[in-house]
């Protein structure tokens, strides 16, 4: 009896969306019928989207892949004998060398799409754990040195440096602290933070448990909005191993799951404490800031999945490691998510540096429609179109900052020649009408009166007047509001007329 | 009556009446019920020693929370991305089909499914790179 040959189909949300686990069904049905013995493990996605459902054998030279697979095709799969490795219209050659996935460097994604979520003896034998065991061993104080040193800053947006938040939240006074996962990924074109907890759930508790260790707090929260419900699942499954098997001795973290309820505001991480204590997601004034004063009025720490999720790998290789990745101020790596009308989306992690046309030309391959390129939103809805000129940005928080645009969580959304800039600065408005928590006016009130002078610039009314009101309004909200939301929203709507003026002026002959 | 009494007291003790655990409580009362009714809410705000009025302050500022059932809606609960990354690739045309041939749903901000768009979701499963053609066939097999 020879061992069962392994093949791999994600469970990934996305892959599911495409219908992988009927993918998984029809291959457990065919294999029967043909009293062929095959064991299928579940993984999550290796983040080449447009391949999903991506289905992988493992073989004596690696792991070979096919796809995109619809039940359809399992049938001739199986005659092309892929258990082997044999060729298909479908076969793309070992996973690993497909340009797409070699050209990146995974360090926060590094196991995902490659193990069982769930089975913490496979993280382990994938380098996980290790950070953890190396951080058990260290005082507080080097912990948070070995993080400030890596130069690990927030991926959640704003890129705040990880290590100053914890070493503050260290040196406050408390007989209670919190750590909190941002997995709030409210942001259109993102989807990391989803892809990383249903695909590799035990980086992000391990990262938890080595800021707890890093602070002295015991218990944590990861906040997840409901329109992820897989990721709540997978998480919660992921926390019930992660307590089993008791990894730090004689302390303590616990880890509760707590889901949102379809507000954007509560990714802003003082709304997002209002949301956790039971209570309507309200942004509150800073300071306090929450390191200080957070959750239940206590020293918290609150970074995004991606932050924590890359805190493993810098406890384990070393400050050093992690900062000879990146440029600049931007140390290390970025899982950028591309998205919208493009060829091949997905996910890549690259270090900063790496321009916008690499990634959208390079690894996306252009539109899926075929259609010219005409822009990209980069950095979610508060984030600038970048107009085809200036695809030559280097990807870091700061070059990004002096083309006007922002990195955000890394969302890149492309647009082919169809789209109407005017709609889009609209629709920026008007996003913001819909989803600010209404604490403060700018915002509030701002988005509303933005929205209007939208409307009637598209109706070609007294276009440059309105276009003056309309830079007032985006002047009034960037400097006048509370927090990002408001503040931010202009950022869309300026670079929209900066970049495509002639979407804001009545049509011209023949249009 | 009496049985979802027992239920919704049974909801919030399995969150030891806790406030802070109120969203967790609204969302396993509305899977239980469809809905939250004025008295579910009331008697949420009983066992968590919170006012009313900031149970109501809750639901009324979250976007999942239905204080009605769905009238006339025997269906799935359905909701179509509405955001850019679904907007660039026809989500907005998806949406326009959905109206015009009277199908209920709601509007999101994001599935995640960034892209694979336009992105669907009905009850808790996610479909991808949808269209018209698409969208009658999956809503056929949730009927």
């Amino acid at each position: 009896m020879t061992n069962p040959l392994t093949i791999y189909v994600p469970c990934d949300a996305a892959a599911l969306s495409v219908g992988a686990d009927d993918v998984a069904i029809a291959i457990e049905q065919e294999a029967r019928q043909r009293n062929l013995d095959i064991k299928i493990i579940r993984n999550g996605s290796r983040g080449m989207l447009w391949l999903e459902p991506l289905v992988e054998i493992e073989t004596s030279k690696g792991r070979v892949a096919y796809g995109p697979i619809t039940v359809k095709n399992v049938q001739s799969l199986f005659d092309a004998n892929f258990l082997n490795g044999g060729d298909h219209k479908c076969a793309l050659g070992l996973t690993e060398a497909i340009p797409y996935f070699a050209n990146q460097e995974r360090l926060t994604f590094a196991r995902c799409g490659i193990i069982d979520p769930l089975d913490i003896s496979d993280y382990e034998a994938h380098g996980g754990l290790a950070g953890l065991r190396t951080a058990l061993a260290m005082t507080c104080e080097d912990i948070v040195d070995i993080v400030t040193k890596s130069g690990l800053r927030g991926r959640g947006g704003a890129g705040f440096p990880t290590g100053i938040k914890w070493k503050t939240a260290l040196e406050a006074k408390a007989n209670q602290k919190y750590i909190c996962a941002n997995a709030d990924e409210g942001d259109s074109g993102t989807f990391a933070d989803r892809m990383l907890m249903e695909g590799d759930p035990f980086s992000l508790l391990e990262g938890m448990t080595i800021a707890g260790l890093a602070v002295g707090a015991t218990i944590g929260y990861i906040y997840i909005r409901s329109e992820y419900p897989r990721a709540v699942k997978t998480m919660k499954r992921a926390v019930e191993i992660w307590q089993d098997a008791n990894l730090l001795g004689d302390r303590t973290f616990t880890i509760h799951i707590r889901m949102g309820a379809g507000a954007y505001i509560c990714g802003e991480e003082t709304s997002m404490l209002e949301s956790l204590e039971g209570k309507r997601g309200q942004v509150k004034v800073k300071p306090p800031i929450p390191a200080m004063e957070g959750l239940f009025g206590k020293p918290t720490i609150i970074n995004n999945v991606l932050s924590l999720a890359s805190v493993p790998i810098i406890l384990d290789k070393g400050a050093e490691f992690y900062q000879n990745y990146g440029q600049g101020r931007a140390r290390g790596t970025q899982p950028f998510q591309l998205g919208g009308d493009i060829k091949r989306g997905g996910l890549i992690e690259k270090a900063f540096g790496v321009t916008l046309r690499e990634l959208v030309e390079g690894f996306g391959g252009g539109t899926h429609s075929g259609k010219p390129v005409r822009t990209v939103q980069a950095g979610g809805p508060l984030g600038a179109y970048i107009p085809v000129s200036g695809f030559d940005v280097e990807m870091d928080y700061e070059k990004l900052a002096e083309a006007g645009a922002m990195l955000g969580h890394g969302g890149l959304v492309v647009f082919n020649e169809n789209v109407n800039m005017a709609h889009q600065a609209r629709f920026a408005m008007k996003f913001c009408e819909v989803e600010s928590c209404g604490k403060c006016t700018p915002c509030r009130i701002g988005s509303v009166r933005g929205k209007e002078t939208l409307d009637k610039i598209i109706a070609a009314e007294d276009v440059a007047d309105n276009l003056v009101l309309l830079e007032d309004i985006c002047e009034l909200m960037t400097d006048g509001s509370l927090c990002a939301m408001g503040g931010l929203t202009p950022m869309p709507v300026r670079s929209a007329i900066k970049h495509f003026g002639e979407d804001f002026t009545p049509a011209k002959d023949g249009g | 009556m009496v049985k979802s009494v027992k239920a919704m007291r049974q909801i919030c003790a399995g969150h030891d009446d806790r406030p802070d655990a109120l969203l967790e409580i609204l969302h396993e009362a509305q899977h239980a019920f469809g809905y939250l009714s004025k008295e579910t809410l009331i008697q949420i705000a009983d066992e968590l020693n919170i006012s009313r009025a900031d149970i109501y302050g809750v639901v009324s500022f979250y976007d999942d929370f239905r204080r009605e059932p769905h009238t006339g809606q025997t269906g799935p609960c359905m909701k179509i991305c509405r955001a850019e990354a679904c907007q660039a690739v026809g989500g907005e045309v998806l949406a326009d089909y959905a109206k015009n041939t009277g199908i209920q749903y709601h509007d999101v901000y994001c599935l995640g499914n960034c892209a694979l768009g336009p992105a669907v979701m009905i009850d808790d499963e996610l479909y991808g790179r949808v269209d018209a053609q698409k969208l009658d066939a999956i809503l056929k097999d949730h009927t």
